[in-house]
């Protein structure tokens, strides 16, 4: 519990009771908190039946659904193309050739160091595409990068033992990739590829600010409605959580693949990544 | 070429709004995400369960969605402030989450031993804190926390979209002067190189001094 980090002690009698009193005093002051923002809900007129009525129409919840279906479609394009995109630039980072390596290393690093809203605005803007093949054009580029350091550090991460057997075995480079090295490195990597995806669905939302009609713009549309008196709490508490749900699902699931690859006994060979949804960030050098 | 000359002080004011939010924000990330690991690792029960709420919450909120909820809802409850202010508000809670998520896992690759041994050596909470596990775990925090602070420059990038002034949102006015788009596309993207270059060469500078021998 408390003592799986060096800060604490193992608490005593004194120490116990101490602690009790400060999780009552804790408590205390975060309920006061919650209700505060409660109240503050209630006071500006949150919850009047004008404000929520909305929600009732048919018309409203097939625009909601559409939005959805908008940013999943949005989400699902952009993650088939990054893993494809991402396979490719790894392959050419790992490859023999030293002018393919140079311009995957480039690729790779201008695409992780640029925003990935600066990419979406330029294709949007100065190459003048749809909002959506915009989108999904930045988020695979920028996906597809960090993907492929993904990729390439997984490959790096099997143990040396297992490229050097492949080799005094006969096989080609070819050979031992696909046969040896990639099955294991993506058995290892698949927390942090589907963390990365976590990535792309939240990113997703970036389509908003594009005028791409995906969940959000369904939200802004509702929530700036004069007839329904301006709803937009009701608009966030109604989205967001469906927002953040979808995003925890997949991060848990992330988090399921990398209890059960570490137990697997095909990864012995190599460290599994730990599910960190953003945090295989640049390390630009 | 002449797109930059021209325009320098609307090139410069964007270029400063976006280091200004970057640090401002930096700071209340840096702030929050020290008090949010402090909560995680107490040994009080409600203080843990509110920090890992807040970490869980935040890592998986689209931060368009949270800078939609911050920027136009908290004036529904009556708080109006500047945008530039709500926006510092939202990068910096948004990316305390994963600041706290750094600093926590760099206290738990402190090994038990020490702070046992600190204890056993008769130094006080605070002692043992300050002078035996704090050290080690700021060494092995940096990179982590470079890396996460690099994401927020260019996280700021969405700022613009809400009409702060900021780099990306000076493409809009140059537009409408008629410059040529694809020029000031590029000079804005240097602009964040420069931003986040800078950014990383003081933490491998960092690094350098005070980070893990390895």
């Amino acid at each position: 519990m408390t003592t799986a980090n060096a800060l604490y002690d193992v608490p005593g009698p004194k120490t116990r009771k101490r602690h009790r009193l400060y999780g009552i005093a804790s408590t205390v002051v975060i309920l006061g908190l919650l209700a505060w923002i409660l109240y503050l809900l209630f006071d500006t007129d949150q919850f009047t039946y004008t404000k929520w009525m909305p929600f009732e129409y048919k018309g409203i919840q097939e625009l909601l659904l559409r939005g959805l279906g908008n940013t999943l479609k949005a989400f699902g394009l952009a993650a088939v193309l990054s893993l494809a995109l991402g396979t490719l630039l790894a392959v050419g980072r790992l490859s023999d050739h030293r002018p393919v390596r140079w311009l995957s290393t480039l690729l790779v690093e201008f695409f992780r160091a640029m925003p990935v809203l600066v990419m979406i605005f330029f294709i949007f803007v100065a190459l003048k595409v749809q909002p959506l093949p915009a989108l999904v054009a930045g988020l695979t580029l920028y996906n597809g990068s960090v993907l492929a350091e993904v990729f390439r550090s997984g490959v790096n991460s099997v143990e040396r033992g297992q490229r050097e057997a492949a080799f005094a075995l006969g096989m080609r480079k070819t050979q031992v990739m696909s046969y040896v090295l990639v099955p294991q490195a993506v058995r290892a990597m698949l927390p942090a590829i589907i963390s990365q995806l976590v990535v792309a669905l939240k990113d997703t939302s970036l389509g908003y600010l594009i005028t791409y009609e995906e969940f959000l713009h369904a939200g802004k549309l509702i929530a700036s409605n004069l007839d329904y008196d301006l709803p937009f709490i009701p608009v966030v508490m109604v989205i967001s959580p469906i927002y953040i749900g979808m995003c925890m699902l997949l991060s848990w699931f992330a988090g399921w693949v990398s209890r059960r690859e570490q137990r697997s006994p095909k990864t012995e060979a190599v460290d599994v990544a730990p599910a960190e949804p953003g945090m295989l960030l640049p390390r630009v050098q | 070429m002449n797109v930059l000359t021209d325009n320098f002080s609307t090139f410069g004011d964007g270029f400063l709004g976006t280091v200004e939010l970057t640090v401002y924000a930096s700071v209340l990330a840096l702030v929050l995400g020290f008090l949010m690991a402090s909560f995680r690792v107490a040994p009080v029960g409600s203080l843990r369960v509110f920090g890992t709420v807040w970490v869980t919450v935040l890592r998986n909120t689209p931060l368009t969605l949270l800078f939609f909820a911050v920027l136009l809802g908290l004036p529904r409850f009556g708080l109006v402030l500047p945008f530039k202010v709500f926006a510092v508000l939202a990068l910096g809670c948004y990316t305390s989450a994963f600041i706290c998520e750094a600093l926590r896992s760099g206290i738990n690759t402190v090994p038990r031993g020490q702070g046992e041994a600190a204890r056993s050596l008769g130094m006080s909470f605070g002692q043992s804190l300050g002078l035996v596990v704090l050290p080690q775990a700021f060494r092995s925090v940096i990179p982590p926390v470079g890396s996460t602070l690099i994401a927020l420059a260019k996280n700021s990038a969405i700022a613009g979209a809400f009409s702060v002034t900021e780099l990306l949102g000076t493409y809009r006015t140059l537009s409408e002067l008629g410059y040529n788009i694809v020029w000031t596309f590029v000079w804005i993207a240097l602009g964040y190189l420069i931003i986040t270059l800078a950014i990383s060469a003081l933490f491998n500078a960092l690094e350098r001094k005070w980070g893990v021998a390895r």
